[in-house]
Protein backbone atom coordinates (compact mmCIF):
# COMPACT_ATOMS: atom_id res chain seq x y z
CA UNK A 1 0.00 0.00 0.00
CA UNK A 2 1.32 3.72 -0.61
CA UNK A 3 4.17 2.79 -2.51
CA UNK A 4 4.85 6.39 -2.89
CA UNK A 5 5.00 7.07 1.00
CA UNK A 6 8.37 8.04 1.08
CA UNK A 7 9.71 8.57 5.38
CA UNK A 8 13.31 8.24 3.84
CA UNK A 9 13.22 11.89 5.01
CA UNK A 10 15.44 13.69 2.35
CA UNK A 11 16.67 13.45 -0.74
CA UNK A 12 21.01 13.19 -0.91
CA UNK A 13 22.70 15.97 0.82
CA UNK A 14 24.45 17.02 -2.94
CA UNK A 15 20.65 17.40 -4.40
CA UNK A 16 19.18 20.50 -2.72
CA UNK A 17 23.08 21.71 -1.98
CA UNK A 18 24.13 21.81 -5.60
CA UNK A 19 21.27 24.56 -6.07
CA UNK A 20 22.21 25.97 -2.79
CA UNK A 21 25.90 26.79 -3.46
CA UNK A 22 25.72 28.15 -6.96
CA UNK A 23 22.64 30.45 -6.10
CA UNK A 24 24.16 33.28 -4.06
CA UNK A 25 26.77 33.91 -6.67
CA UNK A 26 24.24 35.00 -8.80
CA UNK A 27 23.51 37.28 -6.37
CA UNK A 28 27.34 38.42 -6.89
CA UNK A 29 27.38 38.95 -10.37
CA UNK A 30 23.99 40.92 -10.24
CA UNK A 31 25.38 43.23 -7.57
CA UNK A 32 28.34 43.36 -9.28
CA UNK A 33 26.14 44.32 -12.79
CA UNK A 34 25.45 47.51 -10.89
CA UNK A 35 28.62 48.44 -9.72
CA UNK A 36 29.97 48.37 -13.73
CA UNK A 37 26.66 50.01 -15.21
CA UNK A 38 26.26 52.34 -12.13
CA UNK A 39 23.85 54.98 -12.97
CA UNK A 40 22.79 53.83 -16.06
CA UNK A 41 21.75 50.45 -14.90
CA UNK A 42 19.01 52.52 -12.67
CA UNK A 43 17.98 54.68 -15.10
CA UNK A 44 15.00 52.79 -15.68
CA UNK A 45 13.34 49.45 -14.82
CA UNK A 46 13.68 48.74 -18.99
CA UNK A 47 17.28 49.66 -19.28
CA UNK A 48 19.23 46.22 -20.28
CA UNK A 49 21.41 46.56 -16.75
CA UNK A 50 18.30 46.70 -14.99
CA UNK A 51 16.74 43.89 -16.84
CA UNK A 52 19.75 41.54 -16.75
CA UNK A 53 19.89 42.40 -12.86
CA UNK A 54 16.06 41.56 -12.58
CA UNK A 55 16.65 38.04 -14.25
CA UNK A 56 20.18 37.02 -12.52
CA UNK A 57 17.96 37.58 -9.08
CA UNK A 58 14.88 35.81 -10.39
CA UNK A 59 16.13 33.12 -13.02
CA UNK A 60 19.62 32.93 -10.80
CA UNK A 61 19.27 33.25 -7.65
CA UNK A 62 15.71 32.64 -6.50
CA UNK A 63 15.11 29.86 -8.36
CA UNK A 64 18.08 27.69 -7.59
CA UNK A 65 17.51 28.55 -4.43
CA UNK A 66 13.28 27.41 -5.00
CA UNK A 67 14.40 24.23 -6.99
CA UNK A 68 17.14 23.12 -4.25
CA UNK A 69 14.13 23.71 -1.46
CA UNK A 70 11.80 22.09 -3.05
CA UNK A 71 14.15 18.93 -3.66
CA UNK A 72 14.37 18.67 0.15
CA UNK A 73 10.94 20.09 1.13
CA UNK A 74 8.28 17.87 -0.94
CA UNK A 75 9.61 14.66 0.47
CA UNK A 76 9.90 16.14 4.28
CA UNK A 77 6.68 17.39 4.02
CA UNK A 78 4.20 15.57 1.75
CA UNK A 79 5.58 12.01 2.24
CA UNK A 80 5.57 12.23 -1.41
CA UNK A 81 8.67 10.68 -3.44
CA UNK A 82 10.93 13.11 -5.74
CA UNK A 83 11.85 10.77 -9.05
CA UNK A 84 15.83 10.19 -9.03
CA UNK A 85 16.26 13.58 -6.84
CA UNK A 86 20.09 13.25 -7.30
CA UNK A 87 20.10 12.71 -11.08
CA UNK A 88 17.88 15.68 -11.60
CA UNK A 89 19.49 18.18 -9.71
CA UNK A 90 22.70 17.00 -11.29
CA UNK A 91 21.57 18.13 -14.55
CA UNK A 92 19.08 20.52 -14.10
CA UNK A 93 21.19 23.12 -11.71
CA UNK A 94 23.97 23.47 -14.33
CA UNK A 95 21.01 23.74 -17.10
CA UNK A 96 19.34 26.31 -15.01
CA UNK A 97 22.74 28.18 -14.18
CA UNK A 98 23.36 28.66 -17.78
CA UNK A 99 20.44 29.63 -18.85
CA UNK A 100 20.42 32.54 -16.42
CA UNK A 101 23.61 33.80 -17.47
CA UNK A 102 22.51 33.30 -21.11
CA UNK A 103 19.53 35.62 -20.67
CA UNK A 104 21.46 38.15 -18.38
CA UNK A 105 24.21 37.92 -21.31
CA UNK A 106 21.50 38.34 -23.93
CA UNK A 107 20.01 41.54 -22.07
CA UNK A 108 23.09 42.97 -21.38
CA UNK A 109 24.56 42.52 -25.28
CA UNK A 110 20.62 43.60 -26.61
CA UNK A 111 21.23 40.04 -28.31
CA UNK A 112 17.69 38.72 -28.96
CA UNK A 113 19.40 35.32 -30.06
CA UNK A 114 20.91 34.82 -26.44
CA UNK A 115 17.67 35.26 -24.98
CA UNK A 116 15.59 32.46 -27.09
CA UNK A 117 18.29 30.34 -26.42
CA UNK A 118 18.04 31.09 -22.69
CA UNK A 119 14.04 30.17 -23.09
CA UNK A 120 14.70 26.94 -24.49
CA UNK A 121 16.78 26.16 -21.64
CA UNK A 122 14.04 26.97 -19.24
CA UNK A 123 11.55 25.51 -21.28
CA UNK A 124 13.13 22.61 -20.85
CA UNK A 125 14.81 22.89 -17.26
CA UNK A 126 11.31 24.38 -15.65
CA UNK A 127 9.27 21.68 -17.87
CA UNK A 128 11.03 18.65 -16.58
CA UNK A 129 11.49 20.15 -12.99
CA UNK A 130 7.87 21.00 -12.78
CA UNK A 131 6.58 17.47 -14.06
CA UNK A 132 8.66 15.68 -11.64
CA UNK A 133 7.37 18.13 -8.41
CA UNK A 134 3.85 17.95 -10.05
CA UNK A 135 4.03 14.49 -9.92
CA UNK A 136 4.92 13.89 -6.31
CA UNK A 137 2.70 16.37 -5.47
CA UNK A 138 -0.69 15.32 -7.00
CA UNK A 139 0.48 11.78 -5.70
CA UNK A 140 0.94 12.16 -2.30
CA UNK A 141 -1.67 11.31 0.56
CA UNK A 142 -0.96 14.15 2.89
CA UNK A 143 -3.31 16.73 2.93
CA UNK A 144 -3.34 20.78 3.76
CA UNK A 145 -3.45 24.27 1.86
CA UNK A 146 0.31 24.32 2.06
CA UNK A 147 -0.03 21.79 -0.61
CA UNK A 148 -2.93 23.10 -2.93
CA UNK A 149 -0.14 26.77 -2.82
CA UNK A 150 2.93 24.66 -3.84
CA UNK A 151 1.05 22.98 -6.50
CA UNK A 152 -0.47 26.30 -7.87
CA UNK A 153 3.17 27.52 -7.60
CA UNK A 154 4.27 24.86 -9.86
CA UNK A 155 1.31 26.20 -12.06
CA UNK A 156 2.46 29.59 -11.58
CA UNK A 157 6.56 28.77 -12.80
CA UNK A 158 5.38 26.92 -15.61
CA UNK A 159 3.24 30.07 -16.83
CA UNK A 160 5.52 32.60 -16.15
CA UNK A 161 8.70 30.73 -18.18
CA UNK A 162 6.24 30.00 -20.97
CA UNK A 163 5.45 33.93 -21.12
CA UNK A 164 9.36 34.87 -20.84
CA UNK A 165 9.99 32.27 -23.75
CA UNK A 166 7.23 33.95 -25.78
CA UNK A 167 8.80 37.22 -25.20
CA UNK A 168 12.25 36.06 -26.27
CA UNK A 169 10.61 34.89 -29.54
CA UNK A 170 8.34 37.95 -30.07
CA UNK A 171 11.54 40.16 -29.53
CA UNK A 172 13.72 37.58 -32.18
CA UNK A 173 10.50 37.65 -34.59
CA UNK A 174 9.38 41.15 -33.91
CA UNK A 175 5.82 39.79 -33.86
CA UNK A 176 3.58 42.51 -33.63
CA UNK A 177 1.54 41.92 -29.86
CA UNK A 178 1.08 44.14 -26.78
CA UNK A 179 4.47 43.79 -25.85
CA UNK A 180 4.03 45.49 -22.91
CA UNK A 181 1.14 44.16 -21.48
CA UNK A 182 2.62 40.62 -21.78
CA UNK A 183 5.61 41.80 -19.38
CA UNK A 184 2.90 42.99 -16.81
CA UNK A 185 1.42 39.66 -16.95
CA UNK A 186 4.75 37.69 -17.37
CA UNK A 187 6.18 39.47 -14.02
CA UNK A 188 2.69 38.84 -12.54
CA UNK A 189 2.84 35.50 -12.66
CA UNK A 190 6.40 34.74 -11.99
CA UNK A 191 6.71 36.87 -8.82
CA UNK A 192 3.09 36.79 -7.55
CA UNK A 193 1.80 33.15 -9.06
CA UNK A 194 5.49 31.27 -8.64
CA UNK A 195 7.98 32.74 -5.88
CA UNK A 196 5.19 34.89 -3.46
CA UNK A 197 2.96 31.72 -3.96
CA UNK A 198 5.77 29.43 -2.84
CA UNK A 199 6.92 31.66 -0.07
CA UNK A 200 3.58 31.82 1.44
CA UNK A 201 2.83 27.81 1.41
CA UNK A 202 6.31 27.57 2.98
CA UNK A 203 5.60 29.81 5.40
CA UNK A 204 2.30 28.25 6.73
CA UNK A 205 4.82 25.57 7.87
CA UNK A 206 7.76 27.22 8.30
CA UNK A 207 7.11 30.77 10.58
CA UNK A 208 5.16 28.31 13.05
CA UNK A 209 8.15 25.55 13.19
CA UNK A 210 10.91 27.47 13.37
CA UNK A 211 9.78 30.11 16.22
CA UNK A 212 6.76 28.84 17.52
CA UNK A 213 4.16 31.07 16.40
CA UNK A 214 0.54 30.18 16.90
CA UNK A 215 -0.26 28.93 13.01
CA UNK A 216 -2.02 30.75 10.50
CA UNK A 217 -5.71 30.55 10.43
CA UNK A 218 -7.14 27.91 8.26
CA UNK A 219 -9.90 30.47 7.53
CA UNK A 220 -6.70 32.87 5.82
CA UNK A 221 -4.84 29.77 3.81
CA UNK A 222 -7.63 28.50 2.16
CA UNK A 223 -8.75 31.73 0.95
CA UNK A 224 -5.48 32.90 0.05
CA UNK A 225 -4.97 30.78 -2.58
CA UNK A 226 -8.20 31.15 -4.45
CA UNK A 227 -7.81 35.03 -3.77
CA UNK A 228 -4.45 35.11 -5.44
CA UNK A 229 -5.27 33.25 -8.31
CA UNK A 230 -8.10 35.14 -9.26
CA UNK A 231 -6.32 38.99 -8.94
CA UNK A 232 -3.83 36.89 -11.23
CA UNK A 233 -6.12 36.09 -13.64
CA UNK A 234 -7.93 39.86 -13.84
CA UNK A 235 -4.65 41.12 -13.56
CA UNK A 236 -3.82 38.70 -16.71
CA UNK A 237 -7.04 40.18 -18.39
CA UNK A 238 -5.19 43.02 -19.70
CA UNK A 239 -3.72 40.61 -22.41
CA UNK A 240 -7.23 40.20 -24.31
CA UNK A 241 -9.11 42.66 -23.39
CA UNK A 242 -8.73 47.00 -22.44
CA UNK A 243 -10.53 46.50 -19.58
CA UNK A 244 -8.66 48.98 -17.29
CA UNK A 245 -10.98 48.89 -14.13
CA UNK A 246 -10.57 45.07 -14.11
CA UNK A 247 -6.89 45.12 -14.19
CA UNK A 248 -7.28 47.71 -11.38
CA UNK A 249 -8.91 45.35 -9.60
CA UNK A 250 -6.62 42.87 -10.04
CA UNK A 251 -3.83 44.18 -9.06
CA UNK A 252 -5.37 45.93 -5.74
CA UNK A 253 -6.92 42.51 -4.34
CA UNK A 254 -3.44 41.23 -5.37
CA UNK A 255 -1.72 43.86 -3.01
CA UNK A 256 -4.33 43.50 -0.26
CA UNK A 257 -3.96 39.69 -0.39
CA UNK A 258 -0.06 40.08 -0.42
CA UNK A 259 -0.23 42.66 2.64
CA UNK A 260 -2.24 40.83 4.62
CA UNK A 261 0.47 37.36 4.26
CA UNK A 262 2.67 39.82 5.27
CA UNK A 263 0.68 41.45 8.24
CA UNK A 264 -0.67 38.23 9.54
CA UNK A 265 3.04 37.26 9.38
CA UNK A 266 4.47 40.05 10.90
CA UNK A 267 1.40 39.70 13.89
CA UNK A 268 2.59 36.11 14.71
CA UNK A 269 5.61 36.58 15.11
CA UNK A 270 5.36 39.13 17.46
CA UNK A 271 2.97 36.59 19.77
CA UNK A 272 5.79 33.64 19.06
CA UNK A 273 6.34 31.79 21.61
CA UNK A 274 9.93 30.85 21.58
CA UNK A 275 11.99 34.35 22.29
CA UNK A 276 15.29 34.11 20.90
CA UNK A 277 16.07 36.27 18.24
CA UNK A 278 18.73 34.36 15.33
CA UNK A 279 19.20 35.33 12.32
CA UNK A 280 16.69 33.36 10.36
CA UNK A 281 13.92 35.67 12.31
CA UNK A 282 15.35 38.96 11.79
CA UNK A 283 15.68 38.24 7.64
CA UNK A 284 12.11 37.25 7.90
CA UNK A 285 10.76 39.89 9.37
CA UNK A 286 12.89 42.24 6.89
CA UNK A 287 11.25 40.36 4.16
CA UNK A 288 7.50 40.87 5.72
CA UNK A 289 7.96 44.59 6.25
CA UNK A 290 9.67 45.46 3.25
CA UNK A 291 6.48 43.20 1.44
CA UNK A 292 4.41 45.30 3.23
CA UNK A 293 5.98 48.11 1.85
CA UNK A 294 5.76 46.72 -1.89
CA UNK A 295 2.02 46.46 -1.51
CA UNK A 296 1.71 50.20 0.32
CA UNK A 297 3.74 51.36 -2.43
CA UNK A 298 1.79 49.26 -5.34
CA UNK A 299 -0.95 50.28 -3.84
CA UNK A 300 -0.31 53.80 -4.17
CA UNK A 301 0.73 53.41 -7.87
CA UNK A 302 -2.41 52.38 -8.65
CA UNK A 303 -4.46 55.55 -7.07
CA UNK A 304 -1.83 57.44 -8.38
CA UNK A 305 -0.91 56.40 -12.00
CA UNK A 306 1.82 58.95 -12.69
CA UNK A 307 3.48 57.55 -9.72
CA UNK A 308 3.93 54.44 -11.64
CA UNK A 309 5.54 55.95 -14.24
CA UNK A 310 8.16 57.41 -12.43
CA UNK A 311 11.63 55.75 -13.22
CA UNK A 312 12.76 55.71 -9.75
CA UNK A 313 9.59 54.42 -8.18
CA UNK A 314 9.74 51.38 -10.14
CA UNK A 315 13.09 51.10 -9.92
CA UNK A 316 12.46 51.15 -6.04
CA UNK A 317 9.81 48.42 -6.50
CA UNK A 318 11.88 46.35 -7.92
CA UNK A 319 14.81 46.54 -4.97
CA UNK A 320 12.08 46.36 -2.03
CA UNK A 321 10.99 42.58 -3.50
CA UNK A 322 13.82 41.59 -5.18
CA UNK A 323 16.27 42.88 -2.51
CA UNK A 324 14.06 43.34 0.03
CA UNK A 325 11.44 40.32 -0.10
CA UNK A 326 12.75 37.33 -1.87
CA UNK A 327 16.61 37.90 -0.73
CA UNK A 328 15.64 38.15 2.77
CA UNK A 329 13.43 35.31 3.03
CA UNK A 330 15.29 32.63 0.91
CA UNK A 331 18.54 33.94 3.39
CA UNK A 332 16.63 33.19 6.63
CA UNK A 333 15.24 30.10 5.36
CA UNK A 334 18.97 28.63 4.05
CA UNK A 335 20.13 29.71 7.44
CA UNK A 336 18.22 26.94 9.01
CA UNK A 337 17.78 24.11 5.97
CA UNK A 338 21.31 24.16 5.49
CA UNK A 339 23.26 24.01 8.93
CA UNK A 340 20.00 21.13 9.97
CA UNK A 341 20.93 19.17 6.47
CA UNK A 342 24.49 18.87 7.17
CA UNK A 343 23.82 17.31 10.90
CA UNK A 344 20.69 15.38 9.88
CA UNK A 345 23.50 13.64 7.22
CA UNK A 346 26.36 13.45 9.51
CA UNK A 347 24.53 11.59 12.13
CA UNK A 348 23.24 8.94 9.71
CA UNK A 349 26.61 7.88 9.16
CA UNK A 350 25.80 5.89 12.53
CA UNK A 351 28.38 7.92 14.62
CA UNK A 352 27.48 9.12 17.80
CA UNK A 353 25.95 12.43 18.29
CA UNK A 354 28.59 13.50 20.23
CA UNK A 355 31.09 13.21 17.39
CA UNK A 356 28.80 15.27 15.15
CA UNK A 357 28.63 19.36 15.38
CA UNK A 358 25.41 20.44 16.07
CA UNK A 359 23.70 23.09 13.83
CA UNK A 360 25.91 26.19 15.28
CA UNK A 361 28.57 23.92 15.16
CA UNK A 362 28.09 23.70 11.65
CA UNK A 363 27.50 27.53 11.04
CA UNK A 364 27.94 29.86 13.49
CA UNK A 365 25.54 32.65 14.68
CA UNK A 366 28.47 35.62 14.19
CA UNK A 367 28.74 34.56 10.28
CA UNK A 368 25.25 35.28 9.76
CA UNK A 369 24.92 38.19 11.62
CA UNK A 370 28.26 39.98 9.51
CA UNK A 371 25.42 39.28 6.59
CA UNK A 372 22.82 40.18 8.05
CA UNK A 373 24.42 43.65 8.77
CA UNK A 374 25.64 44.21 4.97
CA UNK A 375 22.55 43.01 3.54
CA UNK A 376 20.60 45.61 5.74
CA UNK A 377 23.65 48.07 4.09
CA UNK A 378 22.93 47.31 0.84
CA UNK A 379 19.31 47.22 0.65
CA UNK A 380 19.17 50.61 2.22
CA UNK A 381 22.12 51.84 -0.55
CA UNK A 382 19.69 50.22 -3.14
CA UNK A 383 16.50 51.89 -2.20
CA UNK A 384 18.48 55.16 -1.48
CA UNK A 385 19.73 54.63 -5.24
CA UNK A 386 16.55 54.44 -7.03
CA UNK A 387 16.60 58.58 -6.12
CA UNK A 388 20.77 59.34 -5.60
CA UNK A 389 21.91 57.63 -8.71
CA UNK A 390 24.93 58.15 -8.04
CA UNK A 391 24.90 55.69 -5.25
CA UNK A 392 24.48 52.93 -7.65
CA UNK A 393 27.93 51.94 -7.31
CA UNK A 394 28.54 51.05 -4.00
CA UNK A 395 25.21 49.83 -3.63
CA UNK A 396 25.75 47.06 -5.89
CA UNK A 397 29.26 46.48 -4.35
CA UNK A 398 27.81 46.30 -1.23
CA UNK A 399 25.22 44.28 -2.40
CA UNK A 400 27.70 42.22 -4.13
CA UNK A 401 29.81 41.61 -0.80
CA UNK A 402 26.74 41.03 0.97
CA UNK A 403 25.55 37.76 -1.39
CA UNK A 404 29.31 36.54 -1.23
CA UNK A 405 28.61 36.52 2.52
CA UNK A 406 26.09 34.34 2.32
CA UNK A 407 27.87 32.45 -0.41
CA UNK A 408 30.52 31.88 1.70
CA UNK A 409 29.24 31.00 4.89
CA UNK A 410 27.27 28.50 2.67
CA UNK A 411 30.54 26.85 1.54
CA UNK A 412 31.76 27.08 5.06
CA UNK A 413 28.82 24.88 6.46
CA UNK A 414 29.36 22.27 3.50
CA UNK A 415 33.22 22.44 4.39
CA UNK A 416 32.02 21.58 7.82
CA UNK A 417 30.40 18.43 6.70
CA UNK A 418 32.63 17.52 4.58
CA UNK A 419 35.32 17.51 7.26
CA UNK A 420 33.46 15.80 10.01
CA UNK A 421 32.24 12.99 7.43
CA UNK A 422 35.49 12.21 6.81
CA UNK A 423 36.59 12.37 10.44
CA UNK A 424 33.65 9.94 10.89
CA UNK A 425 35.21 7.42 8.39
CA UNK A 426 38.24 7.47 9.09
CA UNK A 427 37.82 7.13 12.51
CA UNK A 428 35.54 3.70 11.62
CA UNK A 429 32.76 5.31 13.55
CA UNK A 430 30.12 5.00 10.51
CA UNK A 431 27.37 2.85 10.12
CA UNK A 432 28.46 -0.19 7.61
CA UNK B 1 -11.20 14.90 18.48
CA UNK B 2 -9.42 12.53 16.04
CA UNK B 3 -5.91 10.78 16.63
CA UNK B 4 -4.35 13.41 14.51
CA UNK B 5 -5.64 16.52 16.35
CA UNK B 6 -5.27 14.99 19.82
CA UNK B 7 -1.27 14.12 19.19
CA UNK B 8 -0.79 17.18 17.18
CA UNK B 9 -2.25 19.57 20.50
CA UNK B 10 0.38 17.67 22.48
CA UNK B 11 2.82 18.80 20.29
CA UNK B 12 2.48 21.93 21.01
CA UNK B 13 2.06 21.65 24.36
CA UNK B 14 5.84 19.62 24.33
CA UNK B 15 6.90 23.16 22.04
CA UNK B 16 5.83 25.25 25.17
CA UNK B 17 7.82 23.42 27.57
CA UNK B 18 10.78 23.25 24.37
CA UNK B 19 10.20 27.58 24.52
CA UNK B 20 10.00 27.55 28.48
CA UNK B 21 13.25 25.37 29.14
CA UNK B 22 15.19 27.65 25.96
CA UNK B 23 13.90 30.33 27.91
CA UNK B 24 15.61 29.41 30.93
CA UNK B 25 18.98 28.61 29.84
CA UNK B 26 18.92 32.01 27.35
CA UNK B 27 18.74 33.89 30.47
CA UNK B 28 20.80 32.01 32.47
CA UNK B 29 18.48 31.04 34.82
CA UNK B 30 19.49 27.74 35.83
CA UNK B 31 17.14 27.16 39.23
CA UNK B 32 13.97 27.53 36.69
CA UNK B 33 15.62 25.71 33.26
CA UNK B 34 16.39 22.42 35.18
CA UNK B 35 12.63 21.85 36.18
CA UNK B 36 11.32 23.14 32.54
CA UNK B 37 13.89 20.50 31.06
CA UNK B 38 12.95 17.66 33.16
CA UNK B 39 9.02 18.70 32.34
CA UNK B 40 9.94 18.39 28.23
CA UNK B 41 11.71 15.51 29.43
CA UNK B 42 9.22 14.14 31.03
CA UNK B 43 6.37 15.15 28.30
CA UNK B 44 8.15 13.87 25.73
CA UNK B 45 8.49 10.15 26.97
CA UNK B 46 5.09 10.33 27.38
CA UNK B 47 4.35 10.90 23.73
CA UNK B 48 7.05 7.98 22.82
CA UNK B 49 5.11 5.74 25.03
CA UNK B 50 1.88 6.62 23.39
CA UNK B 51 3.49 6.17 19.97
CA UNK B 52 5.65 3.60 20.13
CA UNK B 53 3.35 1.29 22.41
CA UNK B 54 0.28 1.80 21.13
CA UNK B 55 -0.47 3.90 17.88
CA UNK B 56 2.34 2.57 15.60
CA UNK B 57 2.18 -1.36 16.74
CA UNK B 58 -1.91 -0.60 16.07
CA UNK B 59 -1.12 0.54 12.65
CA UNK B 60 1.69 -2.21 11.78
CA UNK B 61 -0.94 -4.72 12.55
CA UNK B 62 -3.53 -3.26 10.76
CA UNK B 63 -1.21 -2.11 7.37
CA UNK B 64 0.78 -4.83 7.44
CA UNK B 65 3.81 -2.51 7.01
CA UNK B 66 6.49 -2.97 9.69
CA UNK B 67 9.46 -1.22 8.34
CA UNK B 68 8.21 1.71 6.72
CA UNK B 69 7.03 5.15 8.40
CA UNK B 70 7.18 3.91 11.99
CA UNK B 71 10.55 2.23 11.99
CA UNK B 72 11.56 5.78 10.31
CA UNK B 73 9.92 7.30 13.62
CA UNK B 74 11.18 5.28 15.96
CA UNK B 75 14.56 6.06 14.80
CA UNK B 76 14.09 9.96 14.68
CA UNK B 77 12.71 9.19 18.34
CA UNK B 78 15.94 7.54 19.25
CA UNK B 79 17.57 10.86 17.71
CA UNK B 80 15.64 13.24 20.34
CA UNK B 81 16.55 11.29 22.96
CA UNK B 82 20.02 11.72 22.10
CA UNK B 83 19.92 15.23 22.01
CA UNK B 84 18.00 15.70 25.05
CA UNK B 85 20.80 14.10 26.93
CA UNK B 86 22.99 16.55 25.44
CA UNK B 87 20.54 18.81 26.67
CA UNK B 88 21.16 17.56 29.87
CA UNK B 89 24.55 17.07 29.70
CA UNK B 90 24.80 20.94 29.19
CA UNK B 91 22.58 22.26 31.54
CA UNK B 92 24.44 20.03 34.18
CA UNK B 93 27.86 21.55 33.38
CA UNK B 94 25.55 25.02 32.60
CA UNK B 95 26.92 25.42 29.88
CA UNK B 96 24.68 27.74 27.60
CA UNK B 97 26.30 27.40 24.71
CA UNK B 98 26.15 24.25 24.11
CA UNK B 99 23.07 23.94 25.37
CA UNK B 100 21.94 26.67 22.57
CA UNK B 101 22.78 24.47 19.67
CA UNK B 102 21.65 21.32 20.39
CA UNK B 103 18.47 22.86 21.46
CA UNK B 104 18.42 24.30 17.93
CA UNK B 105 18.75 21.11 16.54
CA UNK B 106 16.70 19.53 18.42
CA UNK B 107 13.87 21.90 17.43
CA UNK B 108 13.97 22.02 14.12
CA UNK B 109 14.54 18.17 14.40
CA UNK B 110 11.06 17.82 16.21
CA UNK B 111 9.54 20.12 14.22
CA UNK B 112 10.02 18.64 10.60
CA UNK B 113 9.58 15.20 12.76
CA UNK B 114 6.22 16.55 14.01
CA UNK B 115 5.04 17.75 10.94
CA UNK B 116 5.73 14.43 9.19
CA UNK B 117 3.58 13.02 11.24
CA UNK B 118 0.61 15.20 11.87
CA UNK B 119 0.68 15.76 7.56
CA UNK B 120 0.85 12.36 6.88
CA UNK B 121 1.24 9.88 9.19
CA UNK B 122 -1.56 10.22 11.89
CA UNK B 123 -4.18 10.53 8.96
CA UNK B 124 -2.58 7.22 7.70
CA UNK B 125 -3.52 5.53 10.89
CA UNK B 126 -7.04 6.85 11.26
CA UNK B 127 -7.53 5.78 7.61
CA UNK B 128 -6.41 2.55 8.32
CA UNK B 129 -7.36 1.59 11.94
CA UNK B 130 -10.64 -0.38 12.19
CA UNK B 131 -10.36 0.08 15.71
CA UNK B 132 -9.68 3.92 15.83
CA UNK B 133 -11.63 4.77 18.76
CA UNK B 134 -9.93 2.41 20.81
CA UNK B 135 -6.61 3.48 19.31
CA UNK B 136 -7.59 7.14 20.81
CA UNK B 137 -9.04 6.20 23.90
CA UNK B 138 -5.93 4.26 24.56
CA UNK B 139 -3.72 6.94 23.39
CA UNK B 140 -5.74 9.66 25.43
CA UNK B 141 -5.14 7.71 28.61
CA UNK B 142 -1.54 7.24 28.26
CA UNK B 143 -1.35 10.74 27.37
CA UNK B 144 -2.83 11.72 30.74
CA UNK B 145 -0.94 9.41 32.66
Amino acid sequence: MHPELSFAQAPPLAAPLRFFLAAPWFGVLAGLLLAWGGEEAFASRWSPLALAVTHLMTTGFMLQVMCGALLQFVPVTAGANVWRPELLAQWLQPLLAVASLLLAAGFVVGSPLLLVAAAGLFILGTGAFAGVIAAALWRTVATGMMLWALRYAIFGLVLAVALGALLAVILFWGVDVPFFSLIEVHQAWGLGGWALLLLAGVSWQVVPMFQLTPPYPAGFTRNFVWILLVALVLVSLRLVMDTAGWVAAGDLVLLSIVASHAMLTLWLQQRRRRKLVDATFTFFRLAMFCLLGFALAGGAAVFFPALGGIPNFAIGMGVLVLGGVFTSALSGMLYKIVPFLGWLHLQRLGAPLSAVPNMKGMLAEMAMRRHWVLHLSALVLLLAAAWLPWLVRLAGLVFAASCAALGWNLITAARRYTLFRDRIHASGLHRG
Amino acid sequence: MSITVLLAEHHKYCDELFAGAEEGVARQDWAAAGPALRRLLSALETHFRAEEDILFPAFEQASGLRSGPTEVMRGEHRQIRELLQMLQQALADKDSEAFAGAAETLLILMQQHNLKEENILYPLCERTLATEAAVYIAVRSCLES
